[in-house]
């Protein structure tokens, strides 16, 4: 699956548009975590367990948009956006959504 | 002695500021450096917010790159920002807060094109989000994420 945040896949030729797809997941961190990212909150500096958790979600919201993808029958997916939310205390949701298309 | 401990309250505050101002204060001009440093090597990748146009059979390969970090903000500094909330004004120590979520986000992502043999990234964009414990108590912003991402070009050669 070819993933691209352009208009098209560069260097090659779109014959097949199927419409948006999305991919989502809503995370929370458990208590470790965001207790230590409580304390590291008092002096600054990065919190490698939030920037390590989004990394994964954002990966699993690409994995759900590329298997909604495939189930349309599309190669590849164009003009990818992320969004992030917080929807509930200490959880995030994370979102990414494009146009599957199939190039040749 | 006895005052100490009547004012224990305001005394672990104290400790608190001189622990974030200090930690904070190193912490961030370790993470310039950093980031300095990688910018001067990564200087040979393009990145470009444009489009771009490439006639046919010279691109070989194209993925979508990213990279994200989350920086937290330190004691001392938050409690300045929300001083400057009385008076208005710039808030220096936000912004070179989001100054160093975005560029670390930037070179991550420029790491990751360079992992997979990328010459140029193009159609670059950034976003900033807040999470954690914070997000959703809107007056203090404590963490903030960046996230960039982009598609890396692999030239044909």
């Amino acid at each position: 699956m070819i993933m691209t945040n352009v208009n098209t896949v560069p260097g090659k030729k779109i014959v097949e548009h199927f419409g948006i797809v999305q991919g989502s997941t809503v995370r929370a961190k458990h208590f470790g975590r965001d207790f230590m990212a409580g304390l590291k909150n008092l002096v600054g500096g990065e919190l490698k367990g939030y920037t390590e958790l989004l990394q994964d979600s954002r990966q699993e919201a690409m994995k759900r948009m590329e298997e909604q993808a495939r189930q349309m029958g599309a190669n590849a997916v164009v003009n990818i956006r992320f969004a992030t939310s917080s929807v509930a205390q200490g959880a995030a949701e994370l979102f990414a959504y494009g146009t599957a298309v199939r190039v040749e | 002695m006895e005052i100490l401990l009547q004012n224990f309250d305001l005394l672990i505050f104290l400790i608190l500021i001189v622990l974030g101002y200090s930690a904070g204060t190193w912490a961030e001009k370790r993470h310039y450096r950093s980031i300095n440093k990688r910018e001067k090597e990564l200087i040979k990748l393009a990145v470009v917010t444009a489009e771009g146009n490439f006639p046919p059979g010279r691109v070989a390969d194209s993925t979508l790159v990213s990279g994200s970090v989350v920086v937290s903000i330190d004691y001392f500094k938050r409690l300045l920002a929300i001083l400057r909330n009385i008076f208005g004004g710039r808030v220096k120590s936000y912004e070179s807060l989001v100054d160093r979520a975005r560029r670390e986000a930037i070179l991550r992502m420029k790491e990751s094109a360079k992992k997979q043999g990328a010459s140029m990234i193009i159609n670059m964009r950034l976003e900033t989000a807040t999470i954690g414990r914070s997000a959703n108590k809107k007056k203090s912003v404590g963490s903030v994420e960046a996230i960039a991402y982009g598609t890396a070009i692999v030239m044909n050669k």
